[in-house]
């Protein structure tokens, strides 16, 4: 299982999913109503580092992070 | 005081500065820039508040610190978390550099990379609510990729 946490303004408690790559969590997401508008802008990070691609594999226990469009200062 | 400080709040921004400038002063460094955020009040908005994730912004600010040691100059921050009401302080930004033009030009880069990719999130404070800023935010490089 892997742990999905949603950043800031998302506002959804973490789930946890039985997939092994990104793309099956864009499938999964695409189908959630609270989130699917969020993931044209969010960014993805694997265990607190940010990746660039979707086939990255995964492992039982990784956490990944959505996070929004950010706004410091 | 660590290089990277987050506050419950407003920051005390004197207090900030003033520790920052006794611990380097004698470094050696000949320029020391401060950058100090000021809430405005605009747009009937009573304040800011925000969320910061620190796992990142701690990867964040490392990457910077390296950058900033390859020219023998030093970064530190100090921002805010939750509230922070108008005319008060949530962001703090400093280079320390043995020469001017490097801090000058650091201090630029540092604050609008700072906006640009640094996890936290800011939210109007409207009538006792948090608004998300959404307008006034950028996407993080290599957003999208689950879309």
């Amino acid at each position: 299982m892997v742990d999905v946490e949603f950043l800031g303004p998302i506002n959804k408690k973490s789930i946890k999913v039985n997939i092994s790559n990104l793309s099956e969590l864009s499938e999964i997401l695409k189908n959630d109503e609270e989130v699917a508008t969020w993931l044209e802008t969010c960014a993805v990070a694997i265990n607190d580092t940010l990746v660039s691609k979707k086939d990255i594999e995964l492992f039982n226990g990784d956490k990944i992070s959505l996070l929004p469009p950010v706004c410091g200062g | 005081m660590k290089s990277l400080e987050l506050f419950e709040g407003n920051l005390p921004v004197e207090k900030i500065t003033n520790t920052w400038y006794a611990k380097y002063k004698e470094s050696n460094y000949g320029a020391i820039i401060s950058f100090v955020g000021v809430v405005r009040n605009e747009n009937e908005i009573d304040g800011l508040s925000f969320d910061i994730y620190e796992p990142i912004l701690n990867s964040w600010f490392s990457a910077w610190e390296e950058k900033a040691k390859k020219l023998d100059a030093i970064v530190l921050m100090a921002h805010s978390r939750n509230d922070v009401l108008n005319h008060e302080s949530s962001f703090i930004a400093a280079v320390c550099s043995p020469k001017r033009r490097v801090a000058l030009e650091l201090i630029d880069e540092f604050v609008e990379d700072f906006k640009a990719q640094a996890p936290i999130w800011k939210y109007d404070i409207i009538n006792g609510s948090r608004v998300y800023a959404e307008d006034r935010s950028t996407a993080i490089k290599g957003f999208g990729i689950l879309s």
